[in-house]
C-alpha cells in the first residue's frame, strides 16, 4: 500500500526514513520535532525529498533517481490536517463538494449521504466554517477529504487542536471511519493512547529516524 | 447654482469613461502583479516593486512627457500600433485612459497584493491535496479570498484615474469633448472670467466622487476580513 523510503534535510535536521505498510491505518508515532509532519508532507507531495522514493498504492510518486515527482494534486490523496483548513468564504456544502469539483467527478449521492451521517454533519451544511465549533470543523475537514475519493487519507494530528472533551467526540467517527470507509490511513499522533485506539501497525520516529515498526504493541 | 451646463456634462462623463477604462483594462494586470509581487521571489523584484511605484513619485508631467516620446505618434510603441493595428493614443481619449491607468496603477496594485499576501498560503496546500491544479486553486481560492481587496484596488484607481490631471494634459492636450476631463476643465474654467461658478460646480463632482471611493474601498477592506475568518 505504502512504500517510502526518503531522506531529507531540513535546516539542522535531518529527516531519514524507509518502511512499507500494507497496514490499514499506519499510526506515525513519535514526540513533536520528530519529522513526522514533514514525511506526511512528503507523502503528500507538499515537501520534495531529497533523495528517495515513496509509491503509494502501486504508483510511484516520488523517485528522485528517475526525477519522478508527481505534484500533490495529481496524487489522489486525502489530507486531513490538525487546524482543518476549510475554506471561510465557502460554505459547508460548497467545502464537501470542493474535491469531487476539482477532480471532476460526477456526483455520488449516495456515497455523499454515507458520509455525511458518518460524521453527522447534516445539520452543518449551510453554515459557514466560521460559525463552527472546533470539533465540527475537523468534522467536515474528515468528510471534505473522504469526498475526493482518496487512495490514501493523511491525517497529521487531526485531534492535537482538540480539548479531551472534544477528542472523545471525534474518535469514534475515527473508529468508524477505519471500519467502514475502506480507505487506507497514515495516522499522525504523538498520543500512544489515540495509536492505539486506530492504529493496525505502527512506525515509531525519534529524530529524524524510525527506530521501530510493527504491530500496536511497539508502543508499550 | 448647481445647473450642470453640457459642457460641463461633457467633462464629466468623459472623465467617467475614461477612468472605468483606464481601471477595467489595469485589473488584469494588476492582479497578475500583485499575486507575482506577494508570492514570487527573483531577482530584479525590488526594481520591479520601484518601476510600479514610479508614477506615484515622479512629477506627473515628467509621466506624460515619456508617454508621449514612446506612445506618440512619432514613438517608438505608438508609432508601430498606429501603423499596424490603427490604435492611436496621442490627443486621443484612449491615450487620457492610458495615462490615468498608469498614473493610478500603483494605487491599485497595493490593496490587491496585500490582500493576497494576508491569505493563508496552506489553505492553497489544502486545495492542492483536494485535487486542484495551480491555476484552479487561483480562481477558486486566492482570487476568492483576495477579491474584496482587488474591488477595493479598482475603486482607489479609479478615484485616482478620475482626478488625474498632469500626465493626462502633457500626453494628449486638453481638448474639449476628446481629452477634456473633469480636471481639465476646471484648469480652464479657473483661467477664463466669469468661469469660478462652472469650477465650482465640477470641484463639487469631484469631491463627492472622490469621497464616494473612499468610503467604497474601506468597505470593501471590511468584507475582506470578514471573509478571511469565515463569516
Amino acid at each position: 500500500m505504502l512504500r517510502v523510503d526518503i531522506e531529507k534535510q531540513l535546516g539542522e535536521f535531518s529527516l531519514s526514513a524507509s518502511f512499507a505498510s500494507e497496514g490499514r491505518v499506519i499510526g506515525l508515532f513519535g514526540a513533536s520535532g520528530a519529522g513526522k509532519s514533514s514525511l506526511v508532507n512528503m507523502i503528500a507531495g507538499l515537501l520534495r525529498p531529497d533523495r528517495g522514493s515513496i509509491v503509494i498504492d502501486g504508483e510511484t510518486v516520488d523517485d528522485t533517481a528517475a526525477g519522478i515527482h508527481v505534484p500533490t494534486y495529481r496524487r489522489r490523496i486525502g489530507y486531513v490536517f490538525q487546524d482543518a483548513r476549510l475554506f471561510p468564504h465557502l460554505s459547508v456544502a460548497q467545502n464537501l463538494d470542493y474535491g469531487r469539483r476539482m477532480n471532476g467527478l460526477a456526483p455520488d449521492p449516495a456515497q455523499h449521504k454515507r458520509i455525511i451521517d458518518l460524521l453527522d454533519i447534516g445539520a452543518l451544511l449551510g453554515r459557514r466554517p466560521g460559525k463552527l465549533s472546533g470539533g465540527e470543523r475537523q468534522r467536515v475537514a474528515l468528510g471534505r477529504a473522504l469526498l475526493s475519493k482518496p487512495r490514501l487519507l493523511l491525517l497529521d494530528e487531526p485531534l492535537g487542536a482538540l480539548d479531551e472533551g472534544r477528542k472523545l467526540e471525534i474518535l469514534p467517527y475515527l473508529v468508524r471511519l477505519r471500519d467502514e470507509a475502506n480507505v487506507p490511513m497514515v495516522y499522525v499522533s504523538h498520543d500512544a493512547a489515540e495509536l492505539r485506539q486506530l492504529a493496525t501497525q505502527i512506525v515509531v520516529l525519534k529524530q529524524g529516524r524510525v527506530t521501530s515498526f510493527g504491530g500496536v504493541k511497539v508502543l508499550t | 447654482m448647481f445647473d450642470i451646463s453640457p459642457a460641463e456634462w461633457t467633462a464629466i462623463l468623459l472623465s467617467l469613461r475614461v477612468a472605468v477604462i483606464a481601471t477595467l483594462v489595469a485589473t488584469p494586470f494588476g492582479i497578475a502583479l500583485a499575486w507575482v509581487l506577494a508570492r514570487r521571489d527573483f531577482w530584479g523584484k525590488s526594481f520591479l516593486d520601484a518601476v510600479v511605484h514610479l508614477p506615484l513619485v515622479l512629477p506627473p508631467v515628467v509621466t506624460g512627457y515619456l508617454l508621449l516620446l514612446t506612445f506618440g505618434r512619432k514613438g517608438l510603441v505608438g508609432g508601430f500600433l498606429a501603423d499596424h493595428l490603427g490604435i492611436v493614443f496621442a490627443f486621443r481619449w484612449t491615450g487620457a485612459a492610458l495615462a490615468c491607468g498608469i498614473m493610478s496603477f500603483p494605487l491599485l496594485v497595493r490593496p490587491m497584493r496585500l490582500s493576497i499576501e494576508a491569505i493563508d498560503r496552506r489553505l492553497e496546500q489544502a486545495a492542492e491535496t483536494l485535487g486542484a491544479a495551480p491555476w484552479k486553486v487561483f480562481f477558486t481560492v486566492t482570487l476568492p479570498l483576495a477579491l474584496p481587496g482587488v474591488l477595493a484596488g479598482m475603486v482607489l484607481g479609479f478615484a485616482k484615474a478620475i482626478g488625474e490631471f498632469g500626465a493626462t494634459i502633457t500626453f494628449v492636450s486638453n481638448i474639449p469633448g476628446e481629452t477634456q476631463t473633469i480636471s481639465s476643465a476646471i484648469y480652464s474654467l479657473i483661467q477664463t472670467p466669469d468661469g469660478d461658478a462652472a469650477a465650482g460646480r465640477l470641484v463639487i463632482v469631484s469631491i463627492v466622487l472622490a469621497i464616494g471611493a473612499l468610503i467604497a474601498a474601506e468597505w470593501f477592506a471590511r468584507r475582506a476580513t470578514q471573509r478571511l475568518h469565515g463569516n
